[in-house]
């Protein structure tokens, strides 16, 4: 963890978050942290399931029933958010912070123009703005994102767009208010591969224009390569192993991010090597078993791993990770410095 | 230990940190593939049918729905067989009776009472006297009289004083006679009709034939509609959209009109059809009655549109999916594929359509018959039985709002299964 | 019959429109024949229930109403005749009085309660179902929700018969309303019958709104509203709403056939002098080019009804609204 005195754009501490479905309590965030500055990216990598879209709805105050916080806590620039009442959430959404989702396709209302979304948006948070520069606004943010035709393009309605021009639409709709945090819910995962580089690209650009922190979630380690500074990745709704990007990559400290890795189809790859799949299914999270989540994929698995889950053992630098295996570790150069 | 695990971090709150202190080299040892696969105890897996039966149970509407319609079942088929009245037995001398009377003592004293007009007479003459102090004159008598004679004799204020009240269900007086001798009466639990048949037996019997109306007309449906909508959905192509466009010119004909229409005309042939002999045929005609079997004509004709509908949308999404294919790329014929995939996951939609079907049948009769085109005396339905009772409404108000209130449970039972069912099995649909 | 946006959206509207109404044409077409050739089917002739007529009199009343031609020829005559608005005489019920002038005086009954009725149903239904939605789970939502199912369960004439025994009957202190229905009694006269009509209509088009409104809810532009902070109302009234009433509209349809009909037993119950209940009567009395010409005629009302509810549709949904464009 970086231990300066600044305030923290974002800080999660100890986040738990359940699902109180008809078949039971399923704790889809079993208590994670993590902390953005100003301007940092932080990726959340994980599979489907993994809590790692929950954990967003969270901060955004988008929890719908069954899901709740039973605890932890989330401060946004030093205030506290989940104590925020109804108007103080309406008031950050989309204000301070902004999120875009995984689906263009189904995000924007089809009965109105993307002017008229688009000029909703900024004058839910700025109401003396008048119409006539609210639609300049928007047109701007249209321009910015990387669409022509702005004037004709604000009177058309979203069927009209392709995907991945919704999903600019989308960032437009999510950056006209100037958030300090923008939280990217796998904005690439369903579009094209030549799209997703584009809309990448975009968002690297913007974020070093506004300068805005973003979280960006993704199940794609080569996105977040592309992106990101920090890393947290995630597993059955806890984070396995959180760190900086070139960390992460060059020295992964937990067996399913070095999974991860190994499943990665690499284009400088020799012709005969495997890809090496994960082997197993995620855990149940209506009946998570004690011990390490992870523990019945691993192929180093010991038996500490199957009785109690691990601790996070620090590695210098802000690279943590949860595993027996580190303990391990630890334990070995202890003696080692003992000895020696 | 102790030390080292000191100078452990702790990114995040562990809740188990004690049990650190106890950690053996043993505790290192790496895990066996059986102690893997041990550790993750599989939610129990179960069939489709299997969830969908415990999704069912839960829901409380539906299952107090089921219920009530296995208790109007009861009342409809086994009923008639307590009750000692024939539905079209006249009981003499226990014409429109109410469903409560008087014991045969209070009746006696409110008919001395009330009949008894001198009596009065000389009560308000009297009273009449002392208010005005004075004798009357021949003219104050004779108003008097004329007043006593017109005055309703308020038979609340007698049932108070005396303390009479009402019984429970209907007799006449020769059958409460008949108790009072020591026989045992079966009573007129809802009353009698103007000729004095029993109103509960017509009831159960009216109920039998609008809930087998009602299953039969479903099933006719069910029959013809998935029959057409499978094809439909199977062939594809050309002969699905032809057959989409006939059941497209189908449902935009008003049914209502086809129905009433399809009654009128059928109604001389029927009855000269039944005249013909005494076939199965013709004595089924007779029985039923030519409006029902033109309702079932015209139910078949009009009504199984929705049925085709539904199943050939299931059919044409299950074609398009993947198992589908793999199962052809396995080389499985039509037929096969049809049966061990097509029809299995058809049928959680058949059975709901049907289900659902049969209140709307029921409806329809019931509609039918009170417009006095639907079953024909003497056999009586719910519908007619409702109708007949429009009548003397002022009068005999509970003999309209008995059936009425039975046939609106009824279909509202049938309702209710039905979305109970629909929802159990395809939660996905729950709203 | 209700296309996905996809598929019409490479239609041309016009090309649609044109292709209902055709559709509509030949439907009309086809109840036209059917009325007829089922009504020519009676055996007997519609003289069958007088008192047993002479040969040469059958004979000079089936040519003075052109009955001794071949089927197909009266088919033809008639529907020829319909067209230009000649739909016979009455036999019976009022002889020799134009099919098409009883008609005309008393269907404006008949579509005046009809219209109010299905106006309450709507006006009371939409603002129902969409506030059980947004209150789903709740007691409100269960309550409507039972309210609505038994309104659906009860036939048109159990209602009707209940009010009218309860409102109109026997207990003096209830008689609000009168028993045999006179407009010139206004407001109070109409009030029984168009609520009992109504109410089929109301508790569907309530359930209709309830499911469009949750779906409606449930959409991911819904979760974008809340993410771009948005007040709960304007989310509610201009994102969902909006979307909602859509498919609300295409049950307009059947609901207006549904009116239409019931009519004929609310008509009856409270003595309406109008066209559903005359059609009852007509059939009772085998007064068959009455029962003929009403068929048709509201039947011809609802198929036409039905067309311009798909059209209304198709130019409310802006999907539809471009003949593919953009993408």
């Amino acid at each position: 963890m970086n231990n300066t005195n600044e305030t923290k754009l974002l800080e999660i501490k100890d986040l738990h978050v359940s699902f109180f479905t008809p078949a039971g309590e399923v704790k889809a965030v079993g208590g994670i942290s993590y902390d953005l500055g100003y301007g940092e990216v932080m990726g959340i990598v994980g599979e489907s399931g993994s809590g790692k879209s929950v954990e967003a709805y969270s901060i955004m105050g988008l929890l719908q029933s069954p899901g709740e916080i039973i605890g932890g806590s989330i401060s946004f620039e030093g205030e506290d958010i989940l104590a925020y009442d109804k108007n103080q959430m309406i008031d950050f959404r989309g204000n301070k912070v902004s999120m875009i989702f995984q689906n263009p396709m189904t995000c924007l209302n089809p009965v109105y123009t993307v002017g008229n979304q688009l000029v909703e948006a900024l004058r839910a948070h700025n109401k003396e703005i008048s119409i006539k520069d609210a639609n300049q606004k928007a047109m701007e943010m249209l321009e910015l994102v990387g669409i022509n035709n702005v004037e004709k393009r604000m009177k058309q309605y979203p069927h009209e767009f392709s995907g991945g021009m919704r999903q600019r639409v989308m960032i437009a709709m999510g950056l006209i208010c100037s958030p300090k945090l923008l939280i990217a819910d796998e904005p690439t995962t369903a579009l094209d591969v030549t799209i997703q580089a584009q809309i990448l690209e975009l968002m690297k650009n913007l974020q070093k224009k506004t300068g805005m922190g973003i979280i960006f979630i993704t199940h794609n380690l080569g996105v977040v390569a592309e992106i990101c500074d920090k890393v947290s990745v995630m597993y059955a709704g806890k984070i396995v192993e959180q760190g900086g990007v070139d960390d992460l990559f060059y020295k992964p400290a937990h067996p399913y991010t070095l999974g991860l890795l190994r499943s990665m189809p690499r284009v400088d790859a020799e012709e005969y090597e495997r890809l090496i799949p994960i082997e197993g299914t995620p855990v149940d999270m209506l009946n998570p078993p004690d011990g390490c989540p992870f523990a019945p994929r691993c192929e180093k698995c010991m038996q500490i791993c199957l009785k109690k889950m691990p601790p996070y053992v620090d590695l210098g630098n802000g690279h943590c990770s949860a595993c027996w295996l580190r303990v391990k570790d630890n334990i070995k150069n202890e003696e080692a410095q003992n000895n020696g | 230990m102790a030390d080292r695990i000191k100078r452990i971090k702790f990114g995040s709150f562990q809740p188990n940190i004690e049990n650190l202190l106890e950690l053996t080299p043993e505790d290192f040892e790496s895990a066996s593939e059986e102690q893997k696969e041990g550790f993750i105890q599989d939610r129990k897996s179960t069939s489709y049918w299997q969830d969908a039966w415990r999704r069912l149970r839960q829901n409380t509407v539906a299952m107090v729905a089921l219920g009530v319609i296995f208790l109007l079942i009861l009342f409809a088929f086994v009923g008639p067989t307590l009750v000692p009245y024939g539905y079209e037995q006249f009981v003499k001398g226990s014409e429109n009776l109410y469903p409560w009377h008087y014991s045969l003592e209070d009746q006696a004293l409110i008919d001395a009472a009330s009949g008894d007009v001198d009596q009065r007479l000389s009560a308000a003459l009297e009273a009449a006297e002392k208010e005005k102090g004075s004798e009357l004159t021949a003219i104050e008598k004779a108003q008097i009289k004329a007043k006593v004679k017109t005055e309703k004799f308020d038979v609340a204020e007698f049932k108070e004083e005396h303390n009479i009240h009402l019984k429970l269900f209907g007799y006449s007086k020769s059958e409460l006679m008949r108790i009072e001798a020591g026989e045992k009466v079966f009573p007129h639990v809802f009353g009698t009709d103007g000729f004095g048949r029993d109103i509960m037996v017509r009831l159960m019997i009216g109920t039998r034939v609008s809930m087998l109306i009602g299953i039969f007309a479903a099933l006719l449906v069910l029959l013809i509609g998935a029959t057409y909508g499978s094809i439909s959905g199977f062939m594809g192509g050309k002969v699905d959209t032809v057959m989409m466009r006939i059941v497209e010119l189908i449902y935009s004909i008003p049914e209502m009109l086809v129905v009433l229409l399809i009654s009128t005309a059928l109604k001389t042939p029927l009855v000269n059809f039944q005249n013909t002999g005494n076939g199965f045929l013709q004595t089924m005609v007779g029985i039923l009655g030519p409006n029902v079997i033109s309702m079932f004509i015209a139910f078949g004709l009009m009504y199984w549109v929705t049925m085709a509908r539904i199943i050939r949308g299931q059919i044409l999404q299950i074609k398009e999916q993947e198992f589908v294919t793999a199962a052809k790329a396995l080389g499985a014929s039509s037929g096969r594929i049809i049966k061990k995939h097509l029809l299995p996951n058809c049928v959680g939609q058949i059975v709901v359509t049907t289900c659902l079907q049969i209140p709307s049948a029921i409806f329809l009769e019931s509609f039918l018959s009170y417009l006095g085109v639907g079953v024909s005396a003497p056999m009586t339905s719910l519908g007619s039985m409702a109708s007949d009772a429009l009548g003397g409404v002022q009068t005999y108000g509970f003999r309209l709002v008995v059936p009425a209130v039975i046939l609106s449970i009824m279909i509202l039972s049938f309702n209710l299964f039905g979305d109970g069912l629909r929802d159990a099995l395809d939660p996905r649909l729950k709203k | 019959m209700r296309k996905t946006a996809n598929e019409t959206g490479s239609e041309d509207m016009a090309k649609y429109s044109l292709r209902r109404l055709g559709m509509a044409l030949v439907t009309l077409l086809v109840v036209a024949s059917l009325t007829f050739l089922l009504m020519n089917s009676i055996p007997g002739g519609p003289w069958q229930s007088e008192k047993p007529l002479s040969a040469s009199v059958i004979a000079a009343l089936n040519e003075k109403y052109g009955l001794d031609k071949p089927v197909i020829v009266q088919l033809g005559k008639y529907l020829e005749h319909a067209v230009t608005g000649d739909l016979g005489v009455s036999f019976k019920m009022q002889k020799n009085r134009a099919v098409v002038d009883i008609i005309l005086e008393m269907f404006p009954m008949s579509a005046s309660i009809g219209f109010f009725a299905l106006l309450w149903a709507i006006l009371v239904g939409v603002p129902l179902g969409c506030i059980a939605a947004y209150k789903r789970g709740t007691w409100i939502d269960s309550l409507l929700r039972i309210v609505c199912t038994i309104g659906v369960s009860m036939p048109s004439f159990v209602i009707a018969s209940l009010l009218l025994t309860t409102f109109a009957g026997s207990n003096e202190a209830l008689r609000f309303f009168p028993t045999i229905f006179k407009a010139s009694l206004g407001v109070k006269a109409y009030i029984l019958p168009c609520f009992a009509l109504g109410l089929y209509p109301m508790c569907y088009t309530a359930r209709q709104a309830r499911s469009s409104m949750l779906d409606s809810l449930g959409q991911d532009y819904i979760r974008t509203a809340r993410a771009k902070g948005l007040k709960n109302w304007k989310i509610i009234f201009k994102h969902a709403l909006r979307n909602a009433l859509i498919p609300v509209i295409t049950y307009l349809g059947p609901e207006i056939a549904y009116v239409l009909c019931g009519g004929f037993v609310v008509e009856t119950v409270f003595s309406v002098p109008g066209l559903g209940r005359y059609f009852i009567l007509s059939i009772q009395n085998r007064d068959y080019p009455v029962i003929m010409g009403t068929t048709i005629f509201l039947a011809a009302f609802i198929i036409i009804m039905n067309f311009l509810v798909d059209v209304l549709y198709n130019v409310v949904d802006p999907r539809i609204k471009l003949s593919g464009g953009g993408k």
